[in-house]
């Protein structure tokens, strides 16, 4: 750095009387964009996110095609073709829900939630645009890279595949996009009540992956009326052909990881406005 | 202008800022001192909302920051601790405030100009160096054009030139009729920026006065005078209250009495003065004075200081 670098120019002199419109709801929106789109971490997790639903989708998908005659007879009896295409879910996840959090600590890691909060000192605003546009943006990748991993995934895997008119494909496809939409907004809640990017991500993937797990030692009865329930479990059910027992009806299943997801928003909601920034 | 009315901020058992009660006036220039830890950066994150108070209010131009419409264009805040993503560049900081408000791009630019920070506005926060992260502070501070500016120690890592500049940005802005109000701990800079001074010592308010009026009301001031019969008149003026110390064989520092009163014993004695000098004592003294007590007065009430420190204070 130069000094003639950093040589100021003279104050400009501003008229004291120019006022005008502070923040709505769509300024937020708009400010949510430029903070997200500036950011390098955004488009590189979003390219993680599409290359594990599509890329490994279609890496699956063939990997099944070559290996197709040497699976167990059993496995080849309930051969769920658009379960397989569509299994990089698991990932994408993965890379969602660690955006969704990032996009919250990371303003409360660099002291940037500060000047966040002076703009729009309600605060609200704040929340509700970063998870509506969040769940937008997630929604608008996710749906084309779940097609992509459908339609590629059922031509990779020849004649073991099936297409988009079979049944329940269509729902399995946009139940992925949906699914991961709503794991964003939970996400974005989950960063809010915790403010730290480690404790959030351990928060999130707590209650997604290791609770289910924690779950199957439950006593059977308990298992039925507990598991079924919880948030994976739960929004799971949109995109899988063959669920397991127990498990919800697809549309139940979203809805209840939809209350989830508002809960955690209504959450973050409240804390938001108690909390010092 | 910025009112603040017994506020009060605790973290548990300790008082950051305890029932302080002032007023900002604008067109000039009002300084907010205190050492370290003495509750200047918590009071302007309440003036902002950012914290909210124990008890008390504060206000800005008559109302609570968060119930103005506008809010970025009624107070310009620079906070201590860096408010910037250190991933993102300046520019797209800048842009991204803007949008809460609706400014214009070019004002955008017009703030990056005038803070120099123009070649380096593409580039990322984290690598700016304290004195260039300050100027994007002051730069997020001017950009809703505010008539009030609220910069918590802006010249912190900048050097002289910086210094400077931001000295007359600051008398500038207030010749514009705005409020400023800037928080420091180095008195040194307050006394050449400052019309107007709020001292503050472990979260209580010291002093609210002018420059002047501070520095008359903190320091004894003290007449050096020169004459060749300087033992003789040392025994005239000493006395209650009165100190007399001799720097060289004729020269004399007396403190307690004015430099008429000296000069009237002096003739009276036949005496002849070669000098008698009135000397303000620095604000800087002035400052030691008063917040040293503050610091005394915490370090014998606060009962987790163990013994033996507490013998050595």
């Amino acid at each position: 750095m130069t000094a003639t670098t950093l040589t100021p120019e003279p104050v400009v002199r501003a008229p004291l009387t120019v006022r005008g419109d502070g923040p709505t709801q769509a300024r937020a929106v708009v400010s949510e964009f430029v903070k997200m789109r500036s950011l390098r971490s955004t488009s590189l997790t979003m390219l993680a996110a599409v290359l594990g639903m599509a890329g490994l989708g279609l890496l699956i998908s063939a990997i099944t095609n070559n290996n197709f005659d040497r699976m167990p007879p059993d496995e080849i009896a309930h051969f769920d073709a658009i379960g397989r295409s569509l299994g990089g879910v698991n990932i994408a996840q993965l890379a969602i829900g660690v955006l969704g959090v990032l996009l919250v600590t990371g303003e409360y890691g660099t002291g940037m939630i500060r000047s966040t909060f002076a703009a729009i000192p309600t605060r609200l605003p704040v929340l509700w645009a970063k998870a509506g546009l969040y769940a937008v943006s997630t929604f608008v990748i996710m749906l084309p890279s779940a097609f992509v991993a459908f339609l590629g995934g059922q031509r990779l895997l020849g004649v073991h595949g099936t297409t988009l008119s079979a049944p329940n494909a269509l729902r399995a496809v946009f139940g992925t996009a949906l699914y991961l939409m709503v794991i964003g907004v939970l996400a974005v809640a989950i960063g809010f009540i915790v403010r730290r990017t480690a404790g959030g991500i351990a928060a999130l993937f707590g209650l997604l992956l290791v609770l289910p797990g924690i779950g199957n030692l439950l006593p059977v009865s308990w298992q039925t009326s507990v598991l079924p329930y919880l948030p994976s479990n739960a929004g799971g059910a949109l995109y899988t052909i063959q669920p397991d027992p127990g498990t919800l009806a697809p549309w139940t299943g979203f809805a209840v990881l939809c209350v989830w997801a508002a809960v955690g928003i209504v959450a973050a909601a409240v804390v938001l406005k108690r909390r010092d920034v | 202008m910025i009112e603040v009315s017994r506020l009060t901020k605790r973290y548990g058992d300790k008082t950051a800022v305890d029932d302080l009660s002032f007023t900002v006036e604008p067109g000039m220039v009002t300084g907010f001192l205190g050492p370290n830890g003495a509750g200047k950066s918590t009071t302007m994150r309440m003036i902002v909302g950012l914290d909210v108070p124990t008890s008390g209010s504060a206000t800005v131009n008559g109302r609570p920051y968060a119930a103005h419409r506008a809010p970025l264009r009624e107070v310009g805040t620079l906070l201590e601790a860096r408010a910037v993503h250190t991933s993102r560049s300046a520019s797209n900081h800048l842009l991204a405030l803007a949008a809460t408000h609706g400014i214009s791009k070019s004002r955008v630019a017009e703030v990056i100009e005038l803070v120099g920070l123009r070649d380096v506005a593409g580039k990322r926060a984290g690598g700016f160096s304290l004195g260039m992260g300050q100027r994007l502070g002051i730069a997020s501070a001017l950009l809703g054009d505010p008539a009030t500016v609220m910069l918590d120690e802006p010249v912190n890592g900048l050097d002289p030139e910086g210094i400077r500049w931001v000295r007359d940005l600051l008398r500038g802005l207030a010749a514009e009729g705005r409020t400023v109000f800037v928080s420091s701990h180095l008195m040194s800079e307050m006394a050449v920026t400052a019309d107007h001074l709020i001292v503050v010592g472990r979260g209580k308010l010291l002093a609210d006065m002018s420059m002047s009026e501070f520095i008359d009301a903190n320091s004894s001031a003290t007449v050096r005078l020169r004459t060749p019969r300087a033992a003789e008149l040392r025994d005239l003026l000493a006395g209650d209250g009165v100190t007399v110390t001799g720097q060289a064989a004729d020269t004399l520092e007396v403190t307690g009495l004015g430099a008429a009163e000296i000069g009237e014993r002096a003739l009276r004695a036949g005496i002849a003065l070669h000098e008698l000098t009135p000397a303000q004592a620095s604000l800087e003294e002035a400052f030691m004075a008063m917040t040293g007590d503050s610091v005394e007065y915490h370090g014998a009430t606060t009962h987790e200081i163990p013994a033996t420190e507490r013998g050595a204070a």
